[in-house]
């Protein structure tokens, strides 16, 4: 009885061995590009990944306190208009909290009626909503007021990306608790090491703002603010206070370092403008974008993203003519407000230096502004809120770079 | 009659819309609020007792900040602390919290809230004012025998307390582009 109990064991582990060892096999032949058809392929798995032969990643500076710093989404290497949660680009001042739910609270306070203190059960069962909406750092395309803008999409728009989110209205919370009259701001603080807090108008704190649990249908990521965050549609994404942990409801904006000392917009004649919550109307085209290189002479599909912090996406146009002549691309359905909206238009590169850009229009009438038009009002020191058009060149040997200004 | 009743009424509807509606959460207690710990309005409120001198500042510096900032606050890793006063309108504005922040209850509260960097939290109340009071003597806003406490932070004027406007976007012309087809 032992003796065969033994040998089944073994039997097992010798099984588990050749088909672990196969599984192996096939991984290595296909990355050496050799044929598997035919070989028995990899097992069904709890948690999916993408194929080990996509490659693209969010990119990051070197830094010494990479606690603190940004990651920037593959904009060129996404297909469609929402982004995965893998690829979502960061903005972190203090690192990513790991924070138990179980443990989690989210306290509201101050000019209440009744402080209250939830727990990440409660708020996943009140009566929520999903919105597909992208998410835009107040600092994205920072680079591009620089005279030597920025070599490719990821590296100079890449602070944005596009996901379903879903949550309570903040309406309902605060609602919960009772507003007191009188209240007229919100400081949203989270739970990372630093205690990242905003303040926001409690007008805007009753429209339209979600404290979200979940993206893209399943929890938050991490570095996305699990288990509780802010969304506000169409404003920067500092104020969308993640790892949210607690809300005062005050008479007065608080005045925090990240809305005062940082996320303000420095003019020419040395005042600041503060509380620039509102992303406006911005695309980039990408296909054809810098560091790809066009096989050729060809037909192409021109392509890329366009989006607003103020609703629908009109129209966007395309030049391939450096600004002189524009033409409409034709946009995927359905646009929804304050999303990604894919735009595409069939170009034939005739093998000449061509120079190519996208320009946004949204349903409030705004039109996407040259850089030199918002250099003309703003300077080159506002730091934040560049939407500016960005030009790629086509070169006649079908490398593109970006254009010096 | 009519009438008081109506308002009544109104008044009525008007708390049970304003009033919990799904009963969810708890009460949150007093020790709940203070463990999320102090965030500081311009007007003072949130600061907690406690005091500090720009020489007891000048020693937590030493200890704890210029490891990043540079012994006179001059940046390292981390950014400058001092200087920039009358850049701001300038082709290279340096922005720092003597020539840029507009209020020293934001120093407090940031200092507080996120520093030291990698261990935010560390310093007691005492500390930070006594930071805060050596930062603004360093930026020549207080003078050295000035003392920093909830009384006397929040009435200190920085240079650039009035370098703040309201946003006037949409502030970029399109109007020509928009007549384009």
């Amino acid at each position: 009885m032992r003796v065969s109990k033994r040998s089944s064991r073994r039997q097992l582990l010798r099984i588990g061995a050749a088909v672990g060892g196969g599984l192996l096999a096939t991984r290595e032949s296909a990355m050496a590009g050799e044929n598997t058809l035919g070989q028995l392929g990899i097992p069904l798995g709890p948690y999916g990944e993408r194929s080990p032969f996509e490659k693209a990643v969010r990119w990051t500076r070197e830094s010494k306190t990479p606690e603190t710093g940004s990651s920037f989404t593959p904009l060129a290497d996404s297909f469609g208009t929402l982004t995965p949660s893998s690829l979502h680009y960061e903005r972190h001042h203090a690192g990513i909290p790991t924070i138990d739910p179980a443990q989690h609270r989210l306290v509201i306070h101050g000019m209440v009626k009744q402080p209250l203190s939830l727990t990440v059960a409660e708020i996943r069962h009140l009566p929520s909503v999903s919105r597909t909406l992208v998410l835009e750092c107040g600092g994205n395309s920072g680079s591009e007021w620089a005279a030597k803008t920025g070599p490719d999409v990821q590296r100079s728009y890449g602070l944005v990306s596009c996901s379903e989110w879903t949550g309570v209205p903040l309406s309902l919370l605060l609602t919960e608790a009772g507003v007191q009259p009188g209240a007229s701001w919100v400081i949203a603080e989270g739970a990372d090491a630093c205690r990242m807090e905003r303040s926001i108008p409690i007008a805007r704190a009753m429209d339209n703002i979600l404290v979200a649990y979940g993206q893209n249908g399943e929890a938050l990521r991490p570095a996305q603010g699990y288990p509780l965050r802010l969304i506000i549609p169409g404003w920067e994404g500092n104020a969308n206070v993640k790892w949210l942990h607690s809300l005062k409801i005050t008479d007065q904006a608080y005045m925090a370092r990240d809305e005062t000392a940082k996320y303000t917009d420095l003019m020419p004649d040395g005042k600041a403008r503060i509380f620039t919550y509102q992303m406006e109307a911005k695309s980039v085209i990408t296909f054809p974008s810098g560091g790809q290189t066009l096989r050729g002479p060809s037909l192409y599909e021109l392509t890329g993203l366009a989006w607003s912090g103020r609703g629908k996406i009109e129209r966007v146009d395309v030049t391939t003519d450096g600004g002189r002549s524009w033409v409409k691309a034709l946009l995927q359905e359905p646009r929804l407000p304050i999303a990604f909206t894919r735009f595409r238009l069939p170009w034939r590169f005739e093998g000449r230096e061509a120079v190519i850009a996208s320009r946004a229009v949204d349903e409030s009438g705004y039109v996407q502004p040259t850089r030199e038009a918002l250099i003309a009002v703003r300077g080159t020191n506002s730091g934040y809120h560049f939407n500016g058009i960005k030009f790629w060149k086509v070169q006649a040997d079908g490398n593109v770079t970006y254009v010096e200004s | 009659m009519w009438r008081v009743s109506l308002v009544a009424l109104a008044a009525a509807a008007m708390l049970a819309a304003q009033s919990s509606k799904y009963g969810v959460g708890q009460p949150a207690t007093p020790g709940q609020i203070r463990d999320l710990g102090a965030a500081i309005a311009p007007d003072g409120t949130g600061l907690p007792e406690g005091s500090g001198t720009v020489a007891a500042g000048r020693e937590v510096f030493a200890a704890r900040c210029s490891k990043c900032h540079g012994e006179k606050a001059e940046g390292a890793v981390g950014p400058a602390l001092v200087g920039g006063r009358g850049t701001l309108a300038t082709a290279k504005p340096v922005k720092t919290v003597g020539s840029f922040w507009p209020y020293a209850t934001t120093v407090w509260d940031y200092i507080n809230r996120a520093m030291p960097f990698d261990q935010p939290g560390l310093l007691k109340p005492a500390e930070v004012y006594a930071v805060v009071a050596y930062i603004l003597n360093l930026n020549h806003i207080i003078g050295t025998d000035q003392v920093m406490d909830a009384k006397s932070l929040p009435k200190v004027k920085m240079p650039n307390r009035d370098g703040f406007v309201a946003d006037p976007r949409p502030d970029v012309d399109n109007k020509a582009k928009r007549s384009e087809r």
